[in-house]
């Protein structure tokens, strides 16, 4: 307040109307105000209008990346998803491929199998059958001669007659075979 | 005063706002001179650092700069004018509200203390600017005669009130105006400023040279009440320069209005 008391080495009734302005005051307030207005419109305005542009600029662009984003990243998913689905596919495919060969290969095997164990049967029933032949041969002129020699030695000479001996044995041997064979048939039948 | 040692009070008065020049034989650099050209070089200082590099994130000062200029431009000028229009008028609206409230507020910055728009100089500048601005806009949208006629001739007004209602609008719209505009600031000014000074002044005379020690307590009470009315005073500051830019956004909004 001490520069207010200042005024008062004037006399008071030399103060002019308070109505009335200075010349120079308003000279200065025409100029300070156009030069205001001037250095807003020419410098501080246009930097804010800028910086205002910018920034809007900048949230929609931003806006607008993140939508492309989402798209992309929607895509990418999709994406993902119909190749999961296709290996999915694929993987059932594949798992019924191999069930469909294993068990061809399973049938392959069997028949296999069966084949080769028919074929041994038929061997050894053919070995078997040749064997049984060749002992029954054997067996056929061995026992013929036992019997005849041990005939002979019991009855005698009598039985000496080639004939005879011949025709007895022959007769012997075919009941032999008749009643083999049936006893045979019946096995198989069994 | 202490030195004079006068017996008898004077009271404030307009001899109070009459400052002597600052230089001697400088006649026209006064104080009011100095503080506004201060308040000039302040507001463009701020204005320049908050704008200079304005961007997308913007710094602390330039956001203190936006808050400023926001303020004019959308709560006085937009929505006064009109967002068709309002950017033409946004430079001189900020650099006014500005200017009117630096210079109100100097009056209860220490040291400074003294309200340039006390004198009315000013006063009616800044309002003669604001009259031409909204006249000059006016009459370049309507055409000389059209612009008086929206001014002068309400809409919805019967045809016979017309000889009652021209020279009313004619006087209210375009006469008074200026002048209201600027004794509203002018005179708020150098009330409170003589406000202040009665009860600083007074206060001063009860103290120090009343030599009454009942008188002198009365005194300090009334130092405190300075006090009081200061903050008091730096709210009315603060609404002048307010009030006085919105009413030039309105006087603007109104003059190229579509309807009236």
């Amino acid at each position: 307040m001490l520069t207010l008391l200042l005024p008062l080495t004037e006399a008071a009734d030399e103060a002019p109307s308070p109505l009335l302005p200075h010349t120079a005051e308003i000279i200065f307030g025409f100029v300070f105000l156009v030069l205001l207005a001037i250095a807003f419109a020419k410098v501080v305005v246009p930097k804010f209008e800028k910086a205002y542009a910018d920034r809007t600029a900048a949230i929609e662009g931003g806006m607008n990346e993140a939508k492309a984003a989402q798209a992309e990243a929607k895509a990418a998913l999709d994406k993902y998803n119909a190749q999961l689905a296709e290996a999915r596919q694929e993987a059932a495919k594949i798992r019924e491929d191999a069930r469909e060969q294993g068990a061809q290969i399973i049938a392959e095997m069997r028949e296999q199998a069966n084949a080769e164990a028919e074929r041994i049967v038929t061997h050894a029933r053919a070995q078997i059958d040749a064997e049984r032949t060749q002992a029954v041969a054997s067996l056929r002129g061995e026992v013929g001669t036992m019997a005849t020699t041990l005939a002979g030695r019991i009855v005698g000479e009598s039985l000496e007659d080639e004939a005879r001996q011949r025709r007895t044995v022959e007769r012997f041997l075919a009941e032999l075979e008749s009643s083999e064979s049936a006893r045979q048939a019946v096995g198989t039948d069994g | 005063m202490t030195a004079g040692v006068p017996t008898e009070f004077i009271p404030p008065g307009p001899q109070n706002f009459e400052t002597p020049p600052i230089i001697h034989g400088v006649d026209w650099f006064t104080k009011p001179v100095l503080v506004a050209a201060l308040s000039v070089v302040v507001i463009l200082w701020f204005f320049w650092g908050a704008s200079r590099k304005a961007a997308i994130v913007p710094s602390k000062l330039q956001f203190a700069g936006e808050l400023g200029y926001n303020f004019v431009r959308n709560s006085i000028a937009r929505d006064a004018i009109g967002s068709a229009d309002y950017m033409k008028f946004v430079p001189y609206l900020t650099g006014l509200f500005f200017f009117i409230l630096l210079n109100n507020v100097a009056a209860t910055i220490p040291l400074i203390q003294f309200p340039t728009f006390s004198h009315i100089g000013w006063a009616y500048v800044a309002a003669i600017m604001s009259w031409v601005i909204y006249n000059a806009v006016g009459i370049k949208k309507k055409g000389l005669w059209g612009y008086f006629k929206h001014q002068t001739m309400p809409a919805g007004v019967p045809v016979w009130l017309m000889p009652l209602m021209i020279p009313i609008e004619f006087i209210s719209n375009i006469l008074v105006r200026p002048i209201s505009l600027s004794l509203r600031l002018f005179a708020n000014m150098f009330a409170g400023h003589i406000l202040l000074l009665v009860f600083v002044l007074g206060g001063e005379y009860m103290v120090f040279e009343s030599g009454s020690i009942a008188i002198g307590g009365v005194g300090i009470i009334t130092f405190l009440m300075a006090l009081a009315i200061a903050g008091l005073e730096l709210f009315v500051q603060a609404i002048q320069a307010y009030i006085f830019v919105v009413l030039t956004a309105q006087y603007i909004g109104s003059a190229i209005a579509d309807e009236h």
